[in-house]
């Protein structure tokens, strides 16, 4: 058993939540539906390791929802999403405004209507920062070189920065309300391009939640190469963070070897399923087509796994580079925690959380990961998780290749009308949940992303208040969120 | 950092051969698909039904054309996701494994069976007006992040964009190319049409992956766009989802007038 639905009233939540959070749990996000029915608001917890995931179904009050996130801040982006693309109005919200898009007096929320409505970017809410010699910075939403799209205020004496207000949401593409309709087949290509660095881990949280559904479980061989594939997905995003975080660092021999190296993994993934990103791969019920390992490809992996250690080797012999990451952007264990940070990120701050190992989906049971943790919270330690999980998966891939289990990889996948599944994965930036509501006709009505890239944006700015310009940089690319993962 | 250099050169060169020599590079994909010059099966819309980007139309004939109903494709709709390889009853549909080419008009990414061929040249537009070198402005206008990826790794050792003369610029004032990403939503279109009238003449645009050619799979949603066309004017196309990085450096050496154009009228040469 995956999952557990409850019914519950509004008024029941803060005792539940407290009897959640004493036991060692987390909230994970909320979100609204209307299937069947009227709206409704759904949270979902994870009460801890091996204990089945909760979802709290409660009904919309006509006065609005009391706002949980004064108990559970990480909540606070999902209520005021709710509110702006659901309709779901909010009591006591500690940060009312809107997050998404803001829509005009009287229009009608984009989740509960047609196409066409609600086009407009969310204000940039500033924080009151006043005093002699502050200046502000705008910074955004193009940026130098390759980056993706995003805004930045800075309010800033000197080199200090006192607080930081970053604008996301600018590439919003309504990408949920996109599954409206489709057939759940077919709704896999929308999941991978959720964010296209982690398509493999959104399509896969995508698939497990339609199996979910169904009740099905697809065959071992088809589990082996989902893992085989996640791993993969890990190595070359991890690859690239590594040069980025070079890069930011100015270590520019450092950024060239990781990149190198990313691509490297990147010939492998379309050696292997014919695809640079892993796309077009898996389907509810397991893979679209069977996989073979090219014969170079365990080869491939070993030089791979080599070159990688020799660079690691090197990074930590810089100095240059390990000075601007030491005491770099701290990140307390609890704040982790209170604002929802997931991953990487979780684990440098201590947070002892993995999904893999935590709820094992796909082969992970056979072959569980080494989880690695430290306690310091700074861009160092964000780094050097990062390090050992690019070793780990490497050791976990040839694992996986060796051990590849014969037969069939794809089994029925019949979706139940009115069906309701929960899925999800590990993604190299940290949890990927989805929640599909099935209709009458068995299609998608409604699917919920959780993507971690929307958690790790949340808890960033608390790193940056009461930081230096000059680590900003080197800060950002040591969370290594995507701008597209969180903006959906 | 000495170590960093003695390896470093150890290793030798990193740099793939070409690009203008189509030497092996092991970052073709499943590619685009390919269609069969045969009639469909009477009633058949399987692929229509499955594609996931409204890519695929029937296309009847013409008066006076013989035959019967055919699949038209607009690769600049198309993700090459199979599916409509998977579902076709009757190999009309065929996986291809040509990556994405560049063209410089929409129209030649438009396949339809029933139109004539079109053979005429599309005039050298760009007349190597950037013979030497080209510094190119992207502009995320709402992607997935898979075409920021690979335009990334055009600057990796293996690719090494610079050796061709082209390079990535800060400020579109120093900008020759408006490399646009994503389906261009709401927000973003401001900003791209900044970037843009910032730019000096002579200046072009390059429509990269589907969403900038058609927004895709947000397109027309309640935030959504439906790609750079509707926001400025495009030089070139990119299709592809997303285009590898060869297709990236074909396509620009296209506006270079270093390469040729593979593509015309939904038609790959050769």
């Amino acid at each position: 058993m995956n999952k557990l639905v409850m019914r519950m009233h509004a008024a029941g939540l803060p005792g539940a939540i407290e009897t959640l959070l004493a036991g060692g749990g987390r909230m994970q996000m909320v979100y609204a539906h209307t299937q069947p029915g009227p709206l409704q608001v759904c949270y979902l917890a994870s009460p801890g390791a091996g204990k089945p995931l909760e979802l709290w179904c409660v009904d919309a009050l006509p006065g609005g929802l009391p706002s949980m996130a004064a108990h559970v801040p990480l909540l606070g982006w999902y209520e005021r999403e709710m509110q702006d693309l659901s309709g779901v109005d909010l009591v006591h919200h500690p940060e009312p405004h809107p997050l998404v898009i803001e829509r005009r007096a009287g229009q009608p929320a984009p989740l509960s209507c047609a196409d066409g409505c609600g086009r407009f970017p969310a204000p940039h809410v500033l924080p009151d920062v006043a005093g002699e010699d502050i200046q502000e910075l705008d910074f955004g939403p193009i940026r130098a070189d390759v980056f993706e799209s995003a805004q930045f205020r800075f309010f800033y004496m000197g080199e200090r920065i006192l607080r930081y207000q970053p604008r996301l949401f600018l590439k919003h593409r309504g990408m949920e309300k996109r599954f409206e309709g489709l057939r759940a087949d077919a709704a896999v290509h929308l999941a991978e391009r959720v964010s296209g660095v982690g398509a493999l881990a959104h399509a896969l949280a995508y698939c497990q939640a339609i199996e979910d559904a169904a009740g099905i479980e697809p065959p071992p061989r088809a589990r082996a190469w989902r893992s085989l594939l996640a791993e993969l997905e890990r190595t070359y995003n991890h690859l690239h963070y590594l040069g980025h975080l070079a890069d930011t660092t100015t270590l520019k021999v450092g950024q060239a070897e990781g990149r190198l190296l990313e691509e490297r993994a990147k010939q492998i993934n379309a050696a292997v399923c014919g695809h640079r990103l892993l796309m077009n791969v898996l389907v509810p019920g397991g893979l679209r087509r069977d996989l073979h390992l090219p014969a170079h490809v365990p080869q491939e992996l070993a030089r791979l796994q080599r070159d990688s250690v020799r660079y690691l080797d090197q990074l930590e012999r810089t100095s240059s580079f390990l000075d601007r990451l030491h005491t770099t952007g701290p990140l307390p264990r609890q704040v982790a925690f209170d604002q929802g940070a997931t991953g990487p990120v979780e684990r440098a701050s201590g947070l002892d959380r993995d999904l893999r190992r935590d709820h094992p989906y796909a082969a992970y049971d056979a072959h569980p990961p080494r989880i690695i943790l430290h306690g310091d919270g700074d861009a160092y330690a964000r780094y050097r998780v990062r390090c050992g999980e690019l070793l780990e998966s490497l050791r976990l891939l040839r694992a996986l290749a060796r051990d590849l289990p014969a037969g069939a990889v794809r089994t029925d996948c019949p979706v139940p009308a009115r069906g309701l599944g929960v899925g999800w994965a590990e993604s190299p930036r940290g949890s990927v949940y989805y929640v599909a509501h099935m209709d009458p006709a068995g299609r998608l009505a409604r699917v919920k992303i959780k993507s971690p890239s929307y958690s790790n944006w949340r808890v960033f700015p608390y790193t940056v208040h009461d930081s230096n310009m000059m680590d900003y940089a080197i800060n950002e690319a040591s969370f290594g969120s995507t701008i597209a993962g969180c903006d959906r | 950092m000495a170590l960093w250099t003695l390896f470093g050169l150890a290793r030798g060169k990193a740099t793939r051969d070409g690009p203008d020599a189509e030497a092996p590079v092991r970052d073709v994909p499943l590619g685009l698909p390919r269609i069969a010059a045969r009639d469909c099966a009477p009633d058949c819309a399987a692929c229509i039904a499955s594609c996931p980007t409204a890519a695929l139309t029937a296309s009847e004939p013409g008066e006076g054309q013989a035959g019967g109903t055919r699949i038209a494709l607009d690769y600049g709709r198309c993700i090459a996701c199979q599916r409509c390889i998977e579902v076709c009853p009757a190999d009309v549909l065929m996986p291809g494994h040509d990556r994405a080419p560049g063209v410089r008009r929409r129209e030649d990414l438009q396949f339809d069976p029933h139109a004539h061929r079109i053979t005429a040249q599309v005039q050298e537009l760009m007349a190597r007006r950037f013979k030497r070198s080209l510094h190119i402005r992207h502009v995320d206008a709402g992607s997935c992040n898979g075409c920021e990826s690979e335009l990334q790794a055009l600057l990796n050792p293996f690719y090494n964009l610079h050796r061709l003369g082209i390079f990535f610029t800060a400020s579109p004032r120093a900008a020759d190319l408006l490399l646009v990403t994503g389906t261009v939503t709401a927000p973003m279109q401001e900003a791209l049409q900044a970037a843009w009238e910032a730019m000096p003449e002579p200046k072009w645009v390059m429509a990269m992956g589907a969403c900038a050619i058609s927004g895709a799979m947000a397109r027309e949603g309640y935030a959504g766009g439906s790609g750079a066309a509707a926001a400025i004017p495009v030089d070139v196309y990119l299709p592809g989802c997303p285009p590898t990085p060869a297709a990236i450096m074909h396509a620009l050496l296209l506006l270079l007038g270093r390469s040729r154009q593979r593509l015309h009228g939904g038609r790959i040469d050769g």
